[in-house]
């Protein structure tokens, strides 16, 4: 660990701190349909997008309808993005010639789901698979289109806890629509332009063969990269241009475009905590999530950063020089990291990316140390609401409150409130219901695929030519390394993440099914059980607060939040937490290799 | 208001399904246009326009003019008296069509030990892999280090993406002994040469001090001769 490392998470809080409350404000003014300075140029455009889309802009629609839009909506995307994806041989802006050969019809449906659910789960490496046309229509388009539904879902599910006594929670396409065309558009336009300015690519040229300096040869790839960087960042999609993500040095050139791009994969997901205040009318409430938050966020970091800072003791074993003293921050663990990120800047992104579910990585998560590894891991398993996703992190949050007032509630004998409604069985019932089929993914995935013979594994599950009749062989590392990737892999999915402890190959037909089906469990099974807590608070009298009132904006609710979601989200999964990096930070202390 | 007297359940509910499906391909479409047909391509124009040359690669050219990579992607470098980047898990090396790291955990053998094998017929074996152990032993024997010398980091861990284009201002130094030897110039003038090409913190504060591998290699050749350009067999000078 360095001072300056330190330094620079504490500038990352800092801002983060100073731009909750503007971006709280113009949140909640463009979702309320409110005038602000981009309204005279964006708002004919709007009029005209509900005019050809055929929206009725007035129309609040109950929670029934509003899923049933969301539902509708995300099937079509999943079945144009299917079919452009499988046809792109036959489509434009495609100097390689990626075919159907490489887009397989499995990986195509598991890639579909992963930007249709905002995880982008990358079974691929998209400089050898994926068109330039694909990036940018098939796949960036859903890091707008699953942002823009996040943020709607948790708007529709703030104004349920808002509204008395009232039928509906918003006009799902409205809400689509302004957050795209206020929101995510005009903050990508102009950090695109920041990234490209400091070395990210944005061309349509075919890769360039070169003679290196030494007479090698080398191919550099192009394509619209820093476009569909930006909304990668500020959606919390995650799914990068190139195999390594932001680690590659065209996607995330310098420290600097790295500082950006944890703050816009955080912007959103702090500003809805403000917006909540002002939604339910006390900024105080907005504050007490961004507490909690808060405060498990810096947990996190300062866990991995230590960590990893510490670095692996048998690579210094072999008369390496792994101190920061001497080092700075490019000494500690860095197999699987790069020079100019050091290790604040890597451990602040894995920490971030999978606060957040945006799952894009500077680094590999799969090379971290047990513990440093076990931070990102974490994170996603409390449901990734540690300022989450676009929308997904607040209506998580939402979720663990409710539970949290209820629980509150039983020690006192008081039937538990939040924001002055009864928290009665059905609410209670449908957000244990969205936190126990997040378990029961995550835990089921790991263990059928854990033991899983495969039945004509040649068909199902063969990785660079050898059939694999275990599932579970397709990982890279053996010993509980191995476990961890496999636990990983359906934590993220489930979690709609995307960032992997990437060594396991998982583009075979079983993977790609088998995640598939998680990440729409993770993503859907989620959101239906809280739009229906929103369709049902919405239609409750709200209650003038009493003495007898259970607090929620205050410190003690902030703790009692951060003891729900340890308890409930975390300790469900701690025997297979211990069986993957608590054992293996012994066994590398040990001088144990696998 | 009770839910019987909203006007959205007032139609059956087929056709609201219907309706909604209706409006989202229309609405799709619509958007598709915005966000992957116009934002993009704006982002191109004024990219092209304003900062043409990272846009495309930032692409770099050696004394006689020819494009000889990306300033940003590291490329291999095996000859003495050029400076080396760290060891690559993109593809055989080095390969930006196939960016990647080692995704090898911290208790992996193959990591720490690496796998040296040969063949039945006395080849070596296509899978062998370098190991952290291996990779330091090779370091010291390149650079004439003692086999107890501390290696840096850096110069025995593959990068994230295998395309890391920097060093550590500790590994570059350790380097310039090497290279000083190679072409016959004195180490003063290569490490000064070093400090000329190490890029500092972003804004002052973010990030690590590094040197750019390929850039470094770039000013070398400018300044002084190649080894390649003298005879094989001259008896090199302390």
């Amino acid at each position: 660990m360095t001072t300056i490392g330190w330094l620079q998470i504490a500038a990352f809080f800092l801002i983060l701190l100073a731009l909750t409350k503007p971006i709280g404000i113009f949140l909640h003014r463009v979702m309320e349909g409110e005038r602000t300075w981009l309204t005279p140029v964006l708002g004919p455009v709007e009029r005209a997008i509900y005019k050809l889309g055929g929206v009725k802009h007035d129309e609040d629609m109950p929670w029934t309808v509003y899923a049933l839009a969301l539902l509708a909506f995300s099937v079509v995307t999943l079945i144009i993005t299917f079919g452009l994806l499988r046809l792109q041989a036959w489509l434009p802006l495609n100097p390689q010639h990626f075919g159907a050969k490489e887009m397989t019809p499995d990986l195509a449906f598991n890639t579909a789901v992963s930007f249709t659910t905002n995880t982008n789960w990358q079974a691929y490496a998209g400089e050898s698979t994926v068109s330039y046309f694909s990036q940018m229509v098939s796949l960036a388009s859903h890091n707008f289109f699953s942002a823009a539904a996040g943020i709607a879902v948790a708007i529709a599910l703030v104004r349920g806890l808002a509204r008395k006594s009232a039928a509906g929670v918003g006009n799902f396409w409205v809400d689509i629509t302004r957050a795209t065309l206020y929101i995510l558009l005009p903050l990508c336009l102009i950090f695109a332009m920041v990234f490209v300015q400091q070395g990210a690519i944005q061309n349509f040229h075919p890769y360039q063969t070169v003679t290196t300096l030494e007479g090698g040869s080398q191919i550099i790839p192009g394509g619209p990269v820093a476009s569909q960087e930006a909304i990668k960042e500020l959606g919390t999609n995650g799914g990068g241009f190139f195999n390594a993500n932001s680690a590659h040095p065209f996607e995330n050139p310098t420290p600097f475009t790295n500082m950006l791009q944890v703050l816009m994969i955080f912007a959103i997901g702090a500003g809805m905590t403000y917006a909540f205040g002002l939604y339910v009318g006390n900024v105080r409430q907005g504050w007490a999530i961004f507490g909690a938050m808060s405060f498990l966020f810096l947990i996190g970091v300062s866990v991995a950063y230590v960590q990893e800072a510490k670095g692996n003791p048998m690579i210094a074993a072999q008369g390496v020089d792994t101190t920061t003293q001497t080092m700075g921050d490019a000494g500690g663990n860095m197999e699987g990291k790069e020079i100019r990120f050091g290790q604040a800047g890597a451990t602040l992104f894995a920490t971030v990316t999978t606060d957040a579910s945006c799952g894009a990585v500077n680094s590999m998560h799969d090379s971290f140390t047990p513990l440093g590894g076990l931070v990102p891991m974490a994170n996603i398993l409390t449901g990734e609401v540690i300022f989450g996703g676009v929308g997904a992190g607040l209506y998580g949050m939402l979720m663990y409150a409710i539970l949290a007032v209820f629980i509150a509630g039983l020690m006192v004998g008081r039937t538990p409130e939040y924001l002055g409604k009864k928290v009665e069985a059905y609410e209670v019932k449908m957000a244990m219901l969205a936190a126990l089929i997040l378990a029961g993914s995550i835990l089921g995935g790991t263990a059928i695929a854990s033991v899983t013979h495969i039945v004509n594994p040649a068909y199902w599950n063969t990785v660079a030519g050898t059939a694999n009749d275990m599932a579970a062989a397709n990982v890279n590392n053996s010993g509980p390394h191995g476990f961890s990737e496999i636990f990983y892999a359906f934590d993220s999915a489930t979690g709609n993440n995307g960032s992997a402890f990437a060594g396991i190959s998982v583009n075979t037909p079983f993977w790609n099914l088998a995640l598939g089906i998680a990440m729409l469990v993770g993503r859907f099974l989620m959101i239906i059980p809280l739009l229906a807590i929103a369709g049902s608070m919405a239609k409750k009298k709200r209650a003038a607060a009493s003495v007898g009132t259970f607090p929620t904006d205050n410190v003690l609710f902030a703790g009692l939040l951060v003891g729900t979601v340890v308890i409930v989200g975390a300790l469900a999964y701690f025997p297979a937490v211990s069986l993957g990096p608590v054992v293996e930070h012994f066994l590398m202390h040990g001088g144990r290799t696998f | 208001m009770g839910d019987e007297g909203h006007p959205a359940l007032q139609l059956t509910k087929a056709k609201t399904m219907a309706k909604q499906i209706l409006t989202s391909i229309r609405i799709t479409l619509v958007l598709l246009l915005l966000v992957s047909g116009i934002y993009p391509l704006v982002v191109w124009g004024l990219s092209q326009a304003a900062f043409a040359h990272q846009a495309n690669g930032s692409l770099v050219q050696d004394a006689q003019g020819h494009t000889i990579g990306s300033a940003l992607l590291a490329q291999g470098f095996t000859k003495p008296e050029y400076f080396h980047p760290r060891p690559s898990a993109a593809g055989s090396g080095y390969d930006a069509t196939a960016s990647s790291g080692t995704n090898l955990g911290p208790t992996s053998d193959k990591l720490i030990n690496g796998i040296l094998k040969k063949t039945s017929d006395g080849k070596v074996d296509p899978s062998n892999f370098d190991g952290v152990k291996d990779l330091a032993a090779a370091y010291r024997t390149d650079n004439n280090l003692a086999v107890n010398a501390a290696v840096p980091v850096d110069a025995v861990t593959r990068s994230a993406s295998g395309l890391d284009p920097h060093i550590s201002v500790a590994n570059a130094n350790l380097q310039a002994a090497r290279v000083a030897k190679a072409r016959r110039v004195s180490a003063e003038d290569v490490t000064r040469l070093v400090a000329a090409n190490t890029e500092g913190r972003d804004l002052g504060f973010l990030g690590e001090p590094r040197v750019n591998v390929l850039q470094l290699n770039l000013a070398l050749d400018k300044q002084f001769h190649r080894s390649g350009q003298l005879p094989q067999d001259n008896p090199i000078e302390p």
